[in-house]
């Protein structure tokens, strides 16, 4: 029959948006990030000659006739102002005053009239082994240095991995205290969804549309203007501040502002309906004459509770904490306005790299760091609700 | 399921299609972006409208905070959806190397001799010179700061402070606060120790440091009595004094001063009319009208001169403010930024 065939193209065509959708927006992306990470050849295509003739120095010694030769031809032969941007940006990521050194070397390359007998006669530093070793270091088109220094990882002369000094180990730091921060907000909001979800379940008619729209209306707002009345509320001189101070429970002002303190109350508050509406959505299923059938068998309300209603929603909990926490460790916003220093994510890190110092390398790296560890998490998860209805 | 594929393929090249159909249809206006907050407030009313009038084509305008990354991302995805933006001096400088940005044409400003010379770039137009400098309430603080070492001073000057977050700034400030003098500062900021000893002062600070990244920040720290004395730009202190009957001061004497600057991002699609804009907020009559709103100095000679006194005493580049204040030096931030952003992180996670 035909009828088999075309409806398969049917259903094809209208799932194209969809495809295209997650090729173009999601896949695509994901893929060139994950890439980005690993692939370093803004030197390398620059530089063809240099990369001939610098992996038979032996990386200690100052720089010979033939390799200097070299990289003037490479860099007389760029004509890609944004491709040797790439480059000198990669190179001054290794080794710091790469981006004056190089300006001043095409600028006296450029210089025909007076055209410069070596580099060394451009600038001083072209002497130092320190700089050839960062270009030496560049040269091959894939690269873990991205991904080693996301980690604070790194590899010495020799080529072995070791620990960065501490002045320039972050990431580790920043990473634990992302998932910690991520995992109270979860917490918390499982501890208020949970009793607000109930609350709404067992209500009906206009109350129950009254407490879901006190849990949808803010979803509706901006993030950003829901975190700036945040920062209204919990300022010193704030509203908070003032009313406790004005019924006399407190003297000084608390600090809520700043520091984690107000950065868990305000992701809790805007992740909130994340975990209120999957419980809600299983609680509603749940047949309310459960709890009495469970009281007409002898069993104490509490017991019930533990024992029928708790087990039944556990699914919506689950689904729910994996939502929040997965946002939660994603969170740039609302960490740097109500934080303080010590409260800064993951994100705030990745958001330097790529919108401060152009870094896409290390950006899509702390990125892929992240979304390796959301995916074992989420593994768990999987396993953890997979083996749930074999137990029953 | 060869056809299968090929009508798959048919259908997403239609929906593909379809959109870049549609997408041309809407021109985009002339965007300008700016640095938010009340100078932006100000440009609007003395560049963006008038020139909007002028032209008889609407002017849109955002704002930013900065960052290399944003420009290069706009620039390297093709068709950057802003035009003329403005500038600081390190940005000026990478994007200029990297080939982020269209040459100016300098005819069209009125000639390079018309500008101080630190305003004048083959990319680059010179909007205005800024101070980043100590600010307090001047309600509050009867006596105030006087230097960079008062601002380290918790005992003397109780509360909180306000720094911009990053490296650049703070680690001269504390350099300053720590007794070297203005001269020495970037040789003793270009070696390991001084780096160490800026990071070792700014310990002493830390418990009583709110950062800030947004300009328009310190002043809410400040109006808020959240902070008692931040660092901040000079113009926008002068802007809500003005406009909101406050008492701000602010401390020229270790004060660090840049210019900032109209780029035209590369290939942007009104590029000439990006040009013709930063012309017109070049000419001196028009950029003459900025210091009553916000002070900051103008790099137009001839504009600077038409400023009435009462509000060139309030600039950076006024003769008094100029003695003891510090010139950024760009070359050192262009090579270290990266290096000392991540050192200054990992010294902000301790």
């Amino acid at each position: 029959m035909i009828a088999g065939p075309s409806r398969t193209v049917r259903s094809l065509i209208l799932l194209a948006p969809l495809l295209v959708f997650l090729i173009g927006f999601f896949i695509w992306p994901l893929f060139s990030m994950m890439s980005q990470s690993v692939s370093d050849t803004a030197v390398l295509r620059l530089l063809p000659r240099s990369a001939v003739v610098l992996p038979v120095w032996d990386r200690k010694s100052p720089p010979t006739v033939s390799m200097q030769t070299a990289l003037m031809e490479d860099l007389k032969a760029v004509d890609d102002d944004q491709a040797l941007g790439d480059m000198v940006r990669r190179l001054n990521s290794a080794r710091s005053g790469f981006r004056t050194l190089i300006s001043k070397t095409t600028s006296a390359l450029g210089n025909t009239a007076n055209p410069p007998a070596d580099l060394v006669s451009i600038d001083k530093r072209w002497e130092k082994p320190e700089f050839w070793l960062a270009i030496a270091d560049a040269l091959s088109p894939l690269t873990d240095r991205n991904l080693l220094a996301a980690v604070d990882l790194g590899r010495n002369a020799a080529g072995d991995i070791e620990h960065l000094p501490a002045d320039q180990s972050v990431n580790r730091v920043i990473l634990v205290r992302t998932f910690w921060i991520a995992a109270l907000v979860t917490f918390f909001c499982a501890c208020i969804g949970f009793p607000y979800a109930m609350i709404a379940a067992s209500l009906d008619g206009w109350k129950r549309d009254l407490m879901l729209a006190a849990v949808l209306l803010p979803l509706w707002t901006s993030l950003l203007v829901r975190t700036a009345a945040w920062f209204i509320l919990l300022q010193e001189q704030g509203l908070i501040n003032d009313l406790l101070r004005w019924i006399g429970v407190i003297d000084a002002p608390l600090p809520l502002i700043f520091n984690r303190t107000g950065v868990i109350i305000a992701m809790t508050h805007v992740l909130l309906p994340f975990m209120v509406l999957p419980i809600y959505s299983v609680l509603i299923t749940i047949p309310k004459n459960l709890m009495p059938a469970a009281a007409s068998l002898g069993a104490h309300p509490l017991r019930a509770f533990l024992r029928v209603l708790l087990p039944l929603s556990l699914r919506g909990v689950a689904s729910g904490s994996l939502l929040v926490f997965i946002s939660a460790i994603g969170y740039y916003i609302t960490p740097a306005l109500i934080g303080g220093p010590g409260d800064q994510m993951i994100s705030s890190i990745i958001a330097f790299y790529a919108t401060g110092s152009a870094n896409w390398g290390m950006a899509g790296a702390l990125g892929v760091v992240l979304l390796v560890a959301t995916l074992l998490l989420y593994s768990v998860y999987a396993r953890l609700s997979a083996e749930e209805p074999g137990r029953r | 399921m060869k056809t299968i594929m090929k009508s798959g393929i048919l259908a997403a090249a239609a929906v593909v299609l379809s959109v870049s159909l549609v997408a041309p249809v809407f021109a985009r206006d002339l965007t300008v972006v700016s640095w938010g907050g009340n100078y932006q407030d100000a440009q609007r009313n003395i560049y963006f409208k008038p020139f909007s009038e002028k032209t008889g084509k609407p002017v849109l305008d955002e704002s930013w905070d900065g960052g290399i990354g944003v420009i290069q991302s706009k620039v390297k995805a093709g068709a950057p959806n802003w035009d003329a933006v403005q500038v600081e001096a390190e940005e000026l400088a990478l994007g200029c190397a990297d080939g982020l940005y269209e040459k100016i044409d300098w005819d069209k400003m009125g000639g390079k001799d018309k500008f101080l010379d630190s305003a004048v770039n083959d990319c680059g137009v010179g909007a205005i010179v800024w101070s980043t400098a100590i600010a307090y309430d001047g309600d509050k603080l009867k006596e105030g700061p006087a230097s960079w070492a008062d601002f380290w001073n918790v005992e003397k000057f109780p509360g909180k402070r306000s720094l911009r977050k990053g490296p650049k700034y703070t680690l001269e400030f504390a350099l300053l606060a720590d007794g070297v003098s203005k001269d020495e500062l970037y040789d003793v900021l270009s070696t390991e120790e001084g780096v160490a000893r800026a990071f070792k002062k700014l310990d002493e600070l830390k418990p009583n440091i709110v950062w800030w990244e947004s300009g328009a920040q310190p002043l809410q720290f400040l109006a808020s009595g959240e902070v008692a004395m931040a660092s901040a730009y000079n113009g926008r202190i002068t802007g809500i004094n003005r406009s909101e009957g406050k008492n701000f001061k602010v401390v020229f004497p270790g004060s660090i001063y840049a210019v900032d600057s109209w780029v035209v991002l590369k290939d942007a699609e009104n590029k000439d009319a990006a040009q013709d804009f930063i012309a017109f907020a070049s000419l001196p009559e028009n950029q003459a009208k900025l210091p009553e709103f916000v002070a900051y100095g103008l790099p137009n000679k001839e504009a600077a001169a038409q400023v009435p006194a009462e509000f060139a005493k309030d600039l950076p580049t006024d003769a008094a403010n100029m003695t003891d204040s510090i010139s950024l030096n760009v070359d050192f931030w262009i090579d270290n930024a990266e290096t000392l952003t991540q050192r200054f992180n990992a010294w902000l996670a301790q």
